[in-house]
């Protein structure tokens, strides 16, 4: 009879990584679900093909490393990467765009900084920049939401295979994409919202045609997530908010030069995508409650700053990933105070 | 009306797994064949024994005191023999062995005469705590604190709150459960004994709400009295000490502080009923109550055992299965540590046994990496960032893991518990406190040696001060009497005479200091010819030693015949040098020592003696150099050099012999000191006996030689040889033997 030796504690929850993922991924089906319903077969060819060139790559470089890879595999953590990341990008998208931003994701963005939970920045993130700023064409133009066009569907399987191959002619490819809302909103300086919405058919009720339902799916399988405590509601609120402060102070009317009210900054774009299941990362987020909360003020204030008079169509990317770099910074200014101190400490311990 | 309790911090729900040992009522453990009590049970320094091997020892007899203040003595828990003091396995994560007591049982548990004491009112508070303090109570909760040490050792302030720590919040532990629920009267018994001791303005007695039986126990039991039963939700670890001070007051410990320090004092029920059993009816804690659970066990349930009962001989009053055993853990699931050895005992800190199986406590799966999900934090009941620890310790960052607050932590595990990585964090962190210690510890000692280097350092450096300080003033000294000397000198001379003096000063001062006399030409000429003898013996031995092979006899016949040469020289030189050493001692030497004058009065001859002496000693080494040089080559001429020493050591006697003579001449007026500073010497050689010396170190050398060839069958030269040798060896020894009687003999009649 041989006793286990260990040390305590000696029980432990039944909780795993990969229930955790699992759950995340679970999360995103309401958004992926009304996000086909509205933009055709094209986002699910995408969620397929960057799941197995994310599980490829992984398994790859987990090779490369010389680990186990049943048991990095397990994690679920790069299917998760490469379903943000092929949720963000335009549904039209070849399979090489796909594919440069789901493996620089994985081997540049995760695996170069050391793997799972060692990656400064957000990789999905990551990949998705490195297209838009590589490939603007492709990365700006979207199909356009169902019922934007009238009278016609969405693409169906055989139109979006073609596009997904990159078969499809340039000429045809325009004429069948077209700007996002919330670019073409942030590129009009002559109508007023009214006339706007009056005159732009991808506009409806309180954002983009479609694309508020999607932004509405995320927030649905984010509160679930905070229903299941994956997370703390403290990065997608400090976002919301932030991003809400923002447009309330720049909103300028109703007019030609409005910035847009809070409500379409909310549900245009990848607002919610980005609040419930991207901010949430907690690898590349900062890691106390406040700091949390910190944290997501600043993506909202960035988000609105780059969709606002920055030159890119959406600002969560590069919001995320500035205040990535910032997180540990937050981190070490954000210590809660510990039982029995006065006051929490704040900074790092001077160097001896 | 329900007192206001405040929530704890973090905290966690695992799985109580507690009404498997609350089935049964407290059932009284058999009394073990023998007890092994280790003298370490507590906090701080181990009891001292008091027993011999071989004493006969009664059920509660003190068998070893406390050493110190903060210790605890420890009782005989059966009547029987002392079998053995020494290190044996104790209950410890590491599998240790500590010094214990071991008690083969009688099985007849005959008590010593136990003094009760109805009224403990009428003692005094030192009486009481001397009661305490003798009956080896420690703290029963876990932790076993000495009970006594921590009632006296309050701040100035006094204790306003009396905390009893019901709560037991581990899972599987049901002992303070059953204690509560069966013996609710002597638990408030003991904490009113605490009240009349510690006279708080209110007392406490804090309970989680998932011991419903225990709290309606104590409720009756409490009763009249103002001890209040609070409870509170449920949660892990509200039974900390720190976090049922917050729970119950609001109140937090200050870092590094006790509860003392906030007017607060915590104990558990089982230590308030030990004080009972202690106070009133005399009896020291040689029993605890000890919840044993378990998969592996059939009957799981709590007992009564006796402190030093063997871990496997209680699992067996259980009904252990052994094969199902798979980790054997005591404590609890989540602070508990593992155990390794059956053997071991049940000592005043053992609250549960959990002997659990595979599927029940499953071995920990493989950590995965951090995701910083920040779970650990929401879980930790001190407000630590568990994930930032992480980090920090697998980074071995100490300064930031300070920074982080570490050693606020309390170990509990929920960070550990409820990690989605598995990964073992507690177990970082007491890795990371071990270090730090041990690195706050060597810089400690680093500092003290600096310390005491540098106030050795400080006062070498005023020693040395001191020194140089005396010597100048002592050099200042002499020269001031030099000063005066002078004057008065130069006060009785003429000036004619005051001029020739400087003139002789300066002289002096233009010399070397050991100036040589004017030589006459006779002096000059035979230092020249010295100078070249010498050049000459010199390039010989060089040659001598530098060429492989030894000296061939031609060339020591040089060799003899210029250093004999060399002395002759020497000789005439010196007395061509007559009463030179006045001469050339300078002005300076002349007034110093009354020793230099000695020397300087001894004359020439002594001198020239002295540096003869010297010259035959170098001579003589010289020659046992080549001598051992040809001996290692196993040279043919080895007897040559044989000869040579002899002849040089003859010589070296004849120079001592002859500077000898002419100190005692030069030194008639002080015979007794000649003769103290005088070196034994051998006995002065005539003539004939160094002849004679000569001749028996040839032949002995002649038969050495001849000896060495016999080695060597087909050199060996003829018997006859050999033996004619040794005969002239053996006559040459009788004649030097026969001659030196005589002069040794006549001079031991002088």
């Amino acid at each position: 009879m041989t006793l286990i030796r260990q040390t305590s504690p000696h029980t432990r929850k039944a909780s795993s990584t990969q229930a955790i993922m699992l759950n995340v991924l679970i999360a995103l089906i309401p958004g992926l679900l009304v996000s086909v319903y509205f933009f055709g077969w094209g986002v699910l060819i995408n969620l397929v093909w960057a799941s197995l060139v994310a599980v490829g790559c992984e398994a790859l470089i987990i090779k490369l490393r010389k680990r186990p890879i049943r048991f990095f595999l397990q994690d679920y953590t790069a299917v998760v990467t490469a379903a943000l990341l092929a949720l963000a990008i335009p549904p039209s998208a070849p399979w090489w765009l796909t594919l440069i931003g789901t493996s620089f994701a994985i081997i540049i963005g995760k695996h170069l900084y050391g793997g799972m939970g060692q990656n400064l920045f957000n990789p999905a993130m990551l990949g998705y920049v490195l297209l838009l700023v590589s490939f603007p064409l492709e990365m700006s133009a979207w199909l356009p939401a169902l019922g934007v066009r009238e009278g016609q569907g969405v693409l169906d399987l055989i139109a979006s295979i073609q596009l997904f191959a990159g078969n499809m002619p340039v000429s045809s490819l325009d004429a069948m994409t077209m700007a996002t809302p919330l670019d073409i909103f942030r590129e009009n300086t002559s109508l007023t919202i009214e006339e706007l919405w009056a005159t732009n058919p991808v506009f409806s009720d309180w954002a983009g045609k479609g694309w508020q339902w999607v932004s509405l799916a995320y927030m649905l399988g984010g509160c679930w997530l905070l229903y299941k405590r994956v997370f703390t509601w403290h990065a997608p609120a400090g976002m919301l908010l932030m991003l809400g402060v923002m447009a309330t102070l720049f909103y300028g009317g109703e007019g030609s030069d409005s910035h847009g009210s809070p409500l379409f900054h909310w549900l245009s774009g990848a607002t919610m995508l980005g609040a419930f299941f991207i901010i949430t990362d907690p690898v590349t987020s900062a890691t106390s409650n406040k700091g949390r909360f910190i944290f997501g003020a600043g993506i909202g204030a960035l988000t609105y700053i780059i969709r606002t008079w920055g030159g890119y169509p959406d600002g969560v990317a590069f919001a995320v990933l500035l205040m990535n770099m910032a997180a540990p910074t937050i981190d070490y200014y954000t210590q809660p105070r510990t039982y029995g101190h006065k006051k929490p400490n704040r900074g790092l311990a001077k160097p001896d | 009306m329900t007192r206001k309790t405040w929530p704890l911090t973090g905290g966690i729900h695992p799985p109580e797994n507690k009404h498997q040992s609350t089935q049964l009522p407290i059932k009284i453990a058999a009394l073990p064949d023998k007890v092994v009590l280790p003298l370490s049970q507590h906090i701080g320094a181990p009891a001292e024994p008091i027993v011999a091997v071989g004493d006969y020892v009664l059920t509660g007899q003190c068998i070893a005191r406390a050493n110190g203040f903060v210790s605890a003595p420890v009782h005989a828990s059966v009547s029987g023999t002392v079998t053995n003091i020494g290190p044996m396995a104790v209950p410890h994560a590491s599998g240790m062995f500590e010094p214990c007591i071991e008690i083969q049982s009688d099985g007849l548990d005959q008590w010593v005469a136990l003094k009760t004491n109805e009224d403990y009112a009428s003692l005094s508070t030192e009486a009481l705590l001397e009661t305490i303090q003798q009956a080896g109570i420690t703290g029963l909760g876990g932790a076993g604190f000495p009970t006594a040490v921590k009632l006296a050792a309050r701040a100035e302030s006094a204790i306003k709150t009396l905390i009893i720590n019901g709560t037991e919040c581990e899972p599987y532990i049901t002992a303070d459960d059953m204690l509560m629920r069966e013996r609710a009267d002597q638990i408030i018994s003991g904490i009113q004994i605490l009240q009349h001791l510690v006279k708080p303005t209110e007392c406490l007695l804090g309970v989680e709400d998932n011991k419903p039986e225990a709290i309606v126990a104590l409720k009756k039991a409490a009763k009249n009295t103002t001890i209040e039963i609070v409870v509170f939700p449920t949660k892990y670890p509200s039974g900390g000490e720190k976090q049922l001070i917050q729970i119950l007051t609001g109140k937090e410990v200050p870092s590094g502080s006790l509860p003392a320090d906030i007017g607060i004092l915590c104990q558990n029920v089982g230590t308030a009923a030990a004080i009972h059993d202690a106070v009133i009816l005399g009896k020291p804690l040689i029993s605890r109550i000890t919840t044993v659970t378990g998969e592996a066990l059939q009957q799981p349930g709590n007992f009564e055992v006796r402190l030093g009962t063997p871990v496997d001989f209680l699992l067996e009053q259980a009904s252990l299965h052994s094969e199902h055993l798979g980790r054997l853990v005591m404590g609890g699931p989540m602070m508990g540590f593992t155990l390794q050895s059956l053997a071991v005992p049940i000592i005043k800190t053992t609250n549960c046994l959990i002997a659990a199986t595979q599927t029940e406590l499953p071995p920990a799966s493989p950590a995965q990496s951090c995701i910083r999900c920040g779970h650990c934090a929401e879980a930790c009941p001190v407000s630590l960032l568990p994930q930032q620890l992480f980090w920090f310790a697998q980074g071995k960052e100490y300064a930031q893991l300070q920074h982080h607050n570490l050693f606020d932590c309390i170990e509990c595990g929920a960070c550990a518990y409820v990690c989605p990585s598995h990964i073992p964090l507690v177990q970082y962190y007491r890795g990371a406190k071990g270090i730090i210690r041990q690195q706050e510890l060597m810089q400690q000692k680093a500092a003290q040696s600096k310390q005491r280097f540098e106030a050795r350092q400080d006062r070498l450096a005023k020693e040395t001060a001191a020194k140089e300080a005396k010597r100048k003033a002592n050099a200042e000294k002499a020269a001031r009497l030099k000063a005066a000397a002078a004057e008065k000198a130069a006060s009785d001379q003429q000036p004619k005479q005051e001029i020739q003096a400087a003139l002789e000063r300066a002289k002096a001062k233009k010399a070397p200091n050991k100036s040589k006399p004017q030589l006459t030409a006779e002096q000059k000429e035979l230092k020249i010819q010295l100078a070249m003898v010498s050049a000459q013996l010199k390039k010989l031995q060089r040659n001598i030693e530098q060429s492989e092979s030894t000296p061939d006899v031609k060339q020591q016949e040089d060799l003899d015949r210029l250093q004999q040469q060399q002395q002759s020289l020497e000789t005439a030189l010196a007395a061509a040098t007559p009463n030179d050493s006045n001469q050339a001692a300078p002005p300076v030497e002349k007034a110093t020592t009354s020793n230099s004058k000695e020397n300087a009065s001894s004359g020439p001859d002594l001198k020239v003696l002295q540096i003869k002496l010297a010259q035959a000693k170098a001579a003589l080494k010289k020659a046992e150099r080549a001598y051992a040089a040809a001996a290692e080559n196993n040279a043919a001429d080895q007897d040559a050099l044989q000869a040579t020493i002899a002849g040089k050591q003859v010589a070296l006697a004849e120079a001592e012999q002859a500077l000898a003579k002419a100190k005692t001449s030069t030194e008639a007026p002080s015979p007794s000191k000649e003769a103290a500073s005088k070196k034994p010497k051998k006995p002065p050689l005539d003539e004939k006996t160094k002849t004679l010396k000569i001749q028996v170190a040839m032949a002995k050398a002649q038969l050495r030689k001849l000896n060495k060839l016999a080695e060597h069958a087909d050199t060996a030269p003829p018997k006859e040889e050999i033996e004619a040798s040794e005969k002239a060896l053996s006559e040459a020894e009788s004649a030097l033997a026969e001659h030196q009687q005589q002069p040794s003999s006549s001079l031991a009649d002088a």
